[in-house]
């Protein structure tokens, strides 16, 4: 990268991750509600983990994991939220008629969003061990787990930005947000896949590539280091973010060639 | 009288034709509760192997009457932000203005949430039917079920009225849904009363969401529980809720 690029970057990733923090609104959301969804599914589904066949003695422990892909998707609507109005108020357009490059504003813009991430993954931690969780993968996996929840906020964001920048509206980007719920909860959020009964609803799930995003930081609290769970979940996090990127480069090009 | 009812018919038929209309406004409200009934009935199948779960009818059963019964809940709590909405856009101001009986407008939004909601509880009956749910309930079990909706809906809709008029802007949707959610999942959902342990067994001990679904769940296994109970809940909500949004009316009335 170099040095105009650089500085291009880090003065939109200041003003990304200011207006991120900047609106409570949309901030207080992510870390809470995932939060309260947690205790409510871990209240009601505790005895889950009586199954025969569970990973865990511990529901608490299984479902922490979720709590990350929630606050991912809440990564995707915040990003995609944000450059939208950027693109209703006419900041891009305005932008465009800068020397600024485009690849500066989409990684600028995705700062916000890791550093969203990166507080949303303490804290959802942070809860988890002070309610019980000890993650078998011990304090190197801690960091992994953050890491991972970072990089998988970060694949939604570019999401949310790609469909930002096709769409143009904030509105659409909100109406998606039922869509990105139901990967979530077509996925092995709640059960092993394994343990999901309905044949269709398990096939779903395996389709799903949410369900190895999930298992992937579920290995590290509940299994240790499970190589092939890892594999799947930090390649297809890696995966996601870099097609999302190059869409949302695409679509950047596509976007300011018009305006 | 015949003010009102001429209030409430034409504030339910512009409702009625405005959600039947706008597919934006319809298929959020008929497939929450569709894509919540597969969710849960579908990948949660297993917790009926838990020891200590005897619900007759099984978990598809058991599932589609909290799924029932949220989507009564919702459907009133969509129903608010049309009001909100109309607020926004300046019509209900207009609506103000122009009605003989305003109490009319209230009891007019309450039939446009029970059109919408008598809309998704078909689909939603239906498709649990074709997932092979089991009803042991005789009609008159079942036809208490659907009463048990319609007030758990009015009850609903009349929360949310009440704070789209206190608001009269979108952005109180929030504050409108949060409570309704927490209220319906800090009940029963997965499992049986007796199978919670701890802090939120102590809560939905206390939950009337609780009488609801166990009296719901009761009446669909044909093994009926808590029906007076569910009832005097669901009474007693829509009169209180029914003074919270007249005073919500009242409130739009002075802010003019």
């Amino acid at each position: 990268m170099t040095r105009p690029l650089l500085l291009q970057v880090g003065h939109l990733a200041r003003r990304s991750v200011l207006r991120t923090l900047r609106q409570p609104l949309n901030v207080v959301p992510s870390f809470v509600f995932p939060l309260i969804l947690l205790a409510v599914n871990v209240g009601g589904l505790d005895t889950a983990a009586r199954i025969p066949g569970f990973p865990t003695d511990s529901y608490l422990d299984f479902a922490l994991a979720f709590t990350f892909m929630q606050g991912a998707l809440f990564a995707t609507t915040n990003a995609g939220t944000d450059l939208a109005r950027d693109i209703q108020t006419g900041f891009l357009n305005r932008l465009s008629l800068t020397p600024m490059r485009s690849a500066a504003l989409l990684l600028g813009q995705l700062a916000g969003v890791v550093v969203l991430a990166l507080i949303q993954a303490t804290l959802y931690l942070t809860v988890g061990l002070l309610a019980g969780v000890r993650p078998e993968s011990g304090v190197v996996g801690v960091f992994l787990i953050v890491f991972l929840g970072v990089l998988i906020a970060l694949a939604f964001g570019a999401i949310g930005a790609f469909l930002a920048l096709r769409t143009g509206s904030g509105e659409a980007i909100q109406a998606l947000f039922p869509l990105f719920f139901v990967f979530l909860f077509m996925s092995s959020m709640n059960l092993p896949r394994n343990l999901i009964e309905i044949e269709w609803f398990r096939t779903v799930a395996t389709i799903n590539p949410v369900s190895y995003l999930i298992e992937g930081i579920r290995s590290l609290i509940i299994t240790g280091w499970d190589a092939q769970a890892l594999a799947l979940g930090f390649g297809l996090a890696v995966g996601i973010g870099a097609v999302a990127v190059a869409a949302a480069s695409v679509a950047l090009r596509g976007r300011l060639a018009r305006s | 009288m015949r003010s009102f009812v001429f209030v409430a018919l034409a504030v339910a038929w512009r409702g009625v034709h405005n959600a039947f209309t706008n597919p934006a406004i319809l298929l959020p409200s008929l497939l929450f509760p569709l894509f919540f009934f597969t969710a849960f009935a579908g990948g949660l199948s297993r917790v009926s192997d838990v020891p200590g779960f005897d619900y007759p009818a099984g978990y598809t059963a058991f599932q589609f009457v909290f799924v029932f019964l949220q989507s009564a809940a919702f459907g009133g709590v969509f129903t608010g932000f049309a009001i909100a909405r109309d607020f926004e856009s300046g019509f209900a101001r207009r609506l103000l203005l122009a009605a003989p009986r305003r109490t009319g407008i209230v009891a007019g939004y309450a039939l446009v949430a029970l059109v919408r909601w008598a809309a998704t509880a078909s689909v939603v009956t239906v498709v649990a039917l074709l997932a092979g749910m089991d009803v042991l309930g005789d009609p008159a079990e079942l036809a208490a079920l659907v009463v048990l909706g319609l007030l758990v809906n009015v009850a609903a809709v009349l929360w949310a009225a009440g704070v789209a008029m206190r608001f009269r802007t979108l952005q109180a949707g929030p504050l409108m849904q949060v409570p309704v959610f927490l209220t319906l999942f800090l009940a029963p959902v997965y499992v049986p009363l007796a199978l919670l342990d701890g802090w939120i067994h102590a809560i939905a001990t206390v939950n009337p969401a609780t009488f609801l679904l166990e009296a719901g769940r009761g009446l669909v296994a044909g093994e009926p529980v808590e029906v007076a109970a569910a009832f005097a809940v669901a009474f007693a909500a829509v009169a209180l809720f029914t003074v919270w949004a007249l005073r919500g009316l009242k409130s739009a009335e002075s802010a003019g």
